[in-house]
């Protein structure tokens, strides 16, 4: 600090430039947010699924917030098989209880965690998904297993609105 | 200009001596000489530039909001409207923003006008003026047809229609401009397209309006010639920076004003409904600020005459520089002249008026008188003027006129000596 006295005129550019700069940051924020999901996007935010026409051994793929979603009715081999797999061996360690909240239902983002394409179902050397675009492997479980993905196939939020129906989102 | 401006930073130095722009920005910024007595309505052409970059800055996040399709249009605008975040601010601001635009341009001409600002050696910077107000109108006019309304449907037909009234080649001329054989989604695209061209243009032109005036310099209310650095001139920064800045705040608050509270004021009803080529609204008016062209239009009980007529109106401020005989440059030392000037805008805002009303009775005679008169003050009573108008005797300093007897008394005393 200089020896200089604070004079008046010191306390009115201050305040006059920190009122200036706070109304102008202000303003810029409605121009930034323009750019967010807008209400009609937030709208499409969920999205309910009858159950009953998939079979075991069946999937299905639904839209949500503009992504697909995989819904597949595992086959009881698929869960033991999921079920088998001994965390060390896993990249990304997740249980497979952790990852469908019923066994036989697996839910999950059908898009590959590495860099946004679709995997492919029942590929694979782990008889799960095979991702085309850059070879990630993935188990039953949707686990990663082998490939340059990051993490398991994220799982978005769902609930069990009844036997026959989730609710995704 | 600005022989010594040299930047603190390292970095500024290098960029500085690679491109001077820093250079050139500090010149026409801080040291340009203004003179000591501007007011105003000198703010005028400050808040202009705010204004052009203001809707530029809105119109580009609304454009990635807005769809330019006949079917889809009127509901995007309602979609910005509803659904995106904060697009009613935004919107707002841009529509009120137009109008706000033409409000500062107006009373910029109206300033130019009254003080003289247009001779010689300015002629240019107001003849850059007419172009930027004609592609302001054009922007403007095309902006305006962009929520697929009834006002904008409608207005889109009247105006394409004008080009109609071309002899011979009108009709394949409308039908280029339609690119069909009514208003409909080609003409919502082309204009769509040409909306967010033009701004840019006009910045552009801003750029050499700006160039013109720093080469002689701004005029001011006492219309004399002003010595650059002498005592009657004062720097940009920080005389004319805070003044305008504090004109700016007191433009924004009225800005503000209309914004938040009343947004449609200045707009019509009628825009709310979505274009429908199947009916016209009862009565059909241009924004505001056209008005007055408007009326001009409708005076004319011919087509063509009235195309005419209107565009002229606009043209014939061009010649304002040389329609002007006068030498004297402020209507404060031109009696006359300032009766005149001031009966012309009243004149200009009556036929404003005029246009609004429906055009029939004693509105179509009025408008006629009006029109008659706003074509005299260019064409006769300005040219005579200059001849027969004796004018008051110029001072030979900015300060002269605000000095006590004494004052001058003592500088005429030292100027003997």
């Amino acid at each position: 600090m200089s020896d200089k006295p604070v004079t008046r005129r010191n306390f009115l550019y201050i305040t006059t430039g920190t009122f200036t700069a706070a109304g102008a940051a202000s303003l810029v924020w409605p121009f930034i947010d323009q750019m967010n999901p807008d209400a009609s996007v937030k709208a499409l935010a969920s999205t309910e699924v009858d159950l009953r026409p998939i079979a075991p051994g069946q999937s299905i793929t639904v839209l949500w917030r503009g992504k697909p979603v995989f819904i597949r009715r595992r086959t009881p081999e698929e869960i033991s098989e999921a079920k088998a797999v001994s965390l060390d061996e896993l990249p990304d360690p997740q249980d497979d209880s952790a990852r469908a909240k019923n066994p036989e239902w697996l839910v999950m983002v059908g898009i590959c965690t590495h860099l946004g394409c679709i995997p492919l179902g029942q590929k694979g050397e782990y008889n799960g998904w095979f991702c085309p675009c850059h070879g990630s492997h993935y188990d039953t479980s949707g686990r990663i297993r082998k490939g340059p993905a990051p993490t398991n196939l994220e799982i978005p939020d769902y609930v069990f609105l009844n036997d026959n129906t989730i609710k995704i989102g | 200009m600005s022989d010594n401006y040299v930047p603190k930073s390292a970095v500024g130095k290098w960029f500085n001596e690679r491109l001077p722009l820093l250079d050139l920005i500090y010149g026409h910024l801080m040291p340009y000489p203004t003179p000591k007595n501007l007011n105003y309505f000198w703010t005028f052409g400050g808040i202009l530039t705010f204004c052009l970059v203001t809707q530029i800055i809105t119109g580009l996040v609304l454009a990635m909001h807005y769809v330019a399709d006949a079917d889809l249009a009127f509901a995007s605008v309602e979609h910005i409207m509803r659904d995106v975040n904060y697009g009613w601010l935004l919107r707002y601001i841009h529509a009120n923003g137009a109008s706000l635009f033409f409000m500062a341009v107006y009373i910029h001409m109206a300033r130019s006008m009254f003080y003289g600002s247009y001779k010689e050696p300015r002629e240019l910077i107001w003849i850059i003026g007419v172009f930027i107000f004609l592609l302001m109108i054009a922007t403007a006019f095309m902006g305006y047809v962009l929520p697929w309304g009834q006002m904008s449907f409608w207005g889109a037909t009247v105006i394409t229609n004008l080009f109609s009234a071309i002899p011979i080649v009108g009709e394949s001329v409308t039908n280029w401009l339609w690119g069909g054989y009514a208003v409909g989604s080609p003409l919502l695209t082309r204009f769509f397209t040409l909306h967010y061209l033009m701004p840019f243009l006009i910045f552009a032109l801003v750029i050499l309006h700006v160039w013109a005036l720093h080469v002689p310099g701004n005029n001011n209310p006492e219309g004399i010639d002003v010595v650059k650095g002498s005592q009657d001139t004062v720097p940009f920064h920080p005389h004319y920076v805070v003044k305008d800045l504090f004109a700016l705040v007191v433009f924004l608050i009225i800005f503000a004003g209309f914004v938040f509270f009343v947004p449609n004021l200045l707009g019509h009803t009628d825009n709310y409904i979505q274009a429908n080529p199947l009916q016209t609204p009862e009565h059909i008016v241009p924004e505001w600020y056209f008005l007055p062209f408007y009326a001009i239009l409708r005076a004319v009980p011919d087509k063509l005459g009235g195309v005419i007529l209107m565009v002229s109106a606009i043209a014939i401020l061009a010649f304002l520089p040389w329609l002007d005989t006068s030498k004297v440059r402020s209507a404060k030392y031109r009696p006359l002249y300032k009766q005149f000037v001031w009966l012309f805008f009243a004149n200009t805002i009556f036929l404003g008026y005029l246009g609004a009303q429906v055009a029939d009775g004693m509105y179509l005679i009025m408008g006629r008188i009006a029109t008659v008169y706003y074509f005299a003050h260019f064409i006769i009573i300005l040219p005579l003027l200059g001849y027969i108008e004796k004018t008051k005797p110029l001072p030979k300093s900015l300060s002269e006129p605000v000095l006590s007897k004494e004052e001058k008394e003592i500088i005429a005393s030292g100027a003997t000596t």
